[in-house]
């Protein structure tokens, strides 16, 4: 098998005397989609954010298609291709698809040959190709994320994070807040991104939406490696014990 | 899509919209509800027009002396709210740009007043124009560095400001106003090119600036960002803290330019000069159809606002009205505004609390 395209070894991280996570082992291939499962407080968030750039492990190591890493910031983090997609989204509503994509690092082109203005065309044409990328056919560039519903917002922030090429997608809880329809659309959606070879790393309380999408499972509890299994070698049943430690 | 999961639940597999295509144009309705502004300012003019001609037999908008007027009475809250759209669209407030006006106002006439017979007069309106704006970015800067550096919330640390610009405005003046004599200065403050008053045309191309920073360039983009919703903005890598600190600097020199034109209309600074100002800045930024709540607003909505309010202030006196009736009519459409705002929200299902 090849170098995993996101290796984590033995990873730590304590606050003071409370020890959130303890030396945990986990990969992510490329085209994989590994869920991550635990009860409240067993140390997802923490890997998490350790993983991308927001918390300093204590210890430990994290591997980049074999590369190590240390990430001061997440702003690292992204630029070497780790994007987190957070429960609340993280768009600003009253901008376009467009806009969003490129927040922060917009494009722009010169008016009359000399004055700097944004080059909306542009971000609107890239906005239409990604979402088309991802099977969302959106009809007007033009309107403010607003005007769209809560699975198509979900699209487009993994949209953004298509776009600037992301080799490693994590997202937290992103059906929580979904209708059933609107979730399967975004079931669909990792589809799209285990077919286009990324690796993501998918946090859910959802049992249904992890054996409908992910390869493998990492359980936690308490901050320790409570057991990972092939999706495909294991039930609903296991999964719950490993969670509660029964 | 191919790979929906089989669902263990209720028959929940017939009844779903496609969403893709839930995306909905504006609605007529909508496109209005934009321009409501406009539609004021011409509901305004043709309702003064009407009466004028009723009453007395005369043209209301048709004499260049009333256009001429109305927009010299607007440059000030213009300027004002020019600064105020974007401090309201990034979600802040900005109380102390009518006495960084008056500040500006006093610095201009003394250093004019001062500098005129050793440079000369042109170069003494220059230097002025840099002196005062210069000194109305402190205060604004001050402003910026309280909101964005020791988190206090913008309506307490620029109501700060705003006792401290009116109290250096009022020391720099020595409680009184001071009277400036430049004949340059003062053919910039009254005099017209082709008919048209020179602080007309400062204010304008200096609003037209305004307008292409905030529509065209990375920091009104950004503006827009921050204030619908900040953390979406930090993530995406924006520096927020240097963003809203550049932010309070612009609306001081918003509230400088005014203060600098203000001096050069009446050949005097005086501190209490952009006193009644203030909240007209507010209102007209409301009006033009921003929301407090941030995220939305537009210069050319702000100049629709402001011109409503210069409008109805110069149109009731024109009309002979007792001037209280002013207060009134401003308050009146100051919550009609806000009624269509808030009504439009709703008839557009945007997710404004989420």
């Amino acid at each position: 098998m090849s170098e995993p395209l996101l290796d984590i070894r033995h990873l730590s991280k304590s606050f003071g005397p409370v020890q959130a996570l303890s030396d945990l082992s986990m990969t992510v291939g490329a085209g994989e989609v590994v869920a991550l499962a635990g009860d409240n407080g067993a140390g997802k968030t923490t890997l998490i954010k350790a993983v991308s750039g927001v918390y300093r492990p204590s210890g430990g190591e994290i591997r980049l298609s074999g590369r190590p890493v240390a990430f001061a910031s997440p702003q690292e983090a992204r630029a070497a291709g780790i994007e987190t997609i957070y429960q609340d989204l993280a768009l600003a509503d009253n901008l376009t698809i467009g806009a969003n994509i490129f927040l922060g690092r917009e494009p722009m082109r010169r008016a009359f040959g000399f004055l700097p203005v944004l080059d909306r065309r542009r971000m609107a044409e890239a906005a239409r190709a990604t979402m088309a990328l991802l099977d969302f056919h959106v009809s007007r560039m033009d309107a403010p994320v607003s005007n769209f519903s809560g699975g198509q917002r979900q699209a487009v922030a993994i949209g953004r994070a298509v776009y600037w090429d992301a080799r490693i997608l994590i997202m937290d809880e992103p059906t929580a807040a979904l209708g059933v329809p609107e979730q399967r659309k975004v079931i669909g959606l990792i589809h799209q991104l285990k077919a286009q070879g990324r690796g993501v790393i998918f946090i859910s309380h959802n049992l249904q939406d992890i054996f409908a999408v992910a390869d493998r499972i990492v359980v936690l509890r308490r901050g320790v490696m409570a057991g990972a299994r092939r999706i495909a070698e294991t039930t609903h049943d296991e999964v719950v014990r490993l969670m509660i430690g029964g | 899509m191919t790979a929906t999961p089989p669902q263990t639940g209720s028959g929940a597999t017939a009844a779903a919209p496609p969403a893709d295509h839930a995306d909905r144009a504006r609605t007529p309705l909508q496109r209005i509800a934009d321009l409501r502004a406009w539609l004021f300012l011409a509901a305004l003019v043709l309702g003064f027009e009407a009466w004028s001609r009723i009453d007395f037999g005369g043209t209301f908008i048709l004499n260049p002396f009333n256009i001429q007027s109305i927009a010299i009475f607007a440059v000030a809250p213009l300027l004002l709210a020019t600064g105020q759209t974007f401090v309201i669209i990034s979600g802040g407030i900005d109380l102390s740009m009518g006495f960084i006006m008056g500040l500006a106002a006093v610095v201009a006439a003394h250093v004019i007043g001062w500098a005129t017979p050793t440079i000369g007069p042109g170069w003494a309106v220059l230097l002025g124009l840099l002196v005062s704006v210069g000194v109305a970015g402190i205060p604004g800067m001050v402003n910026g560095l309280l909101v964005s550096r020791l988190r206090v919330p913008p309506f307490i640390g620029t109501l700060g400001m705003f006792g401290v610009a009116r109290g250096v405005a009022f020391l720099l003046a020595g409680g009184t106003t001071v009277p400036v004599s430049n004949p340059a200065f003062s053919a910039l403050g009254n005099g017209r090119l082709w008919g048209v008053p020179w602080i007309v045309i400062v204010a304008a191309a200096f609003v037209l600036a305004m307008h292409y920073l905030l529509s065209q360039t990375r920091f009104g983009q950004h503006n827009y960002a921050i204030g619908a919703n900040e953390q979406a903005a930090r993530r995406a890598g924006i520096d927020i803290r240097s963003h809203v600190l550049r932010l309070y600097i612009l609306s001081g020199l918003c509230a400088g330019l005014a203060g600098f034109l203000y001096a050069a209309r009446f050949s005097a600074g005086a501190a209490q000069a952009g006193e009644p100002l203030l909240l007209d800045s507010v209102a007209a930024v409301v009006i033009g159809g921003a929301s407090l709540f941030g995220g939305s607003g537009t210069i050319l909505g702000t100049v629709a606002g402001a011109f409503v309010i210069a409008v109805i202030q110069y149109g009731l006196v024109f009309i002979n009205v007792e001037p209280f009736w002013q207060f009134i009519s401003v308050g009146v459409v100051i919550i009609v505004s806000v009624l269509i705002d808030q009504a439009q929200r709703r008839f557009s299902g945007g997710r404004v609390g989420e």
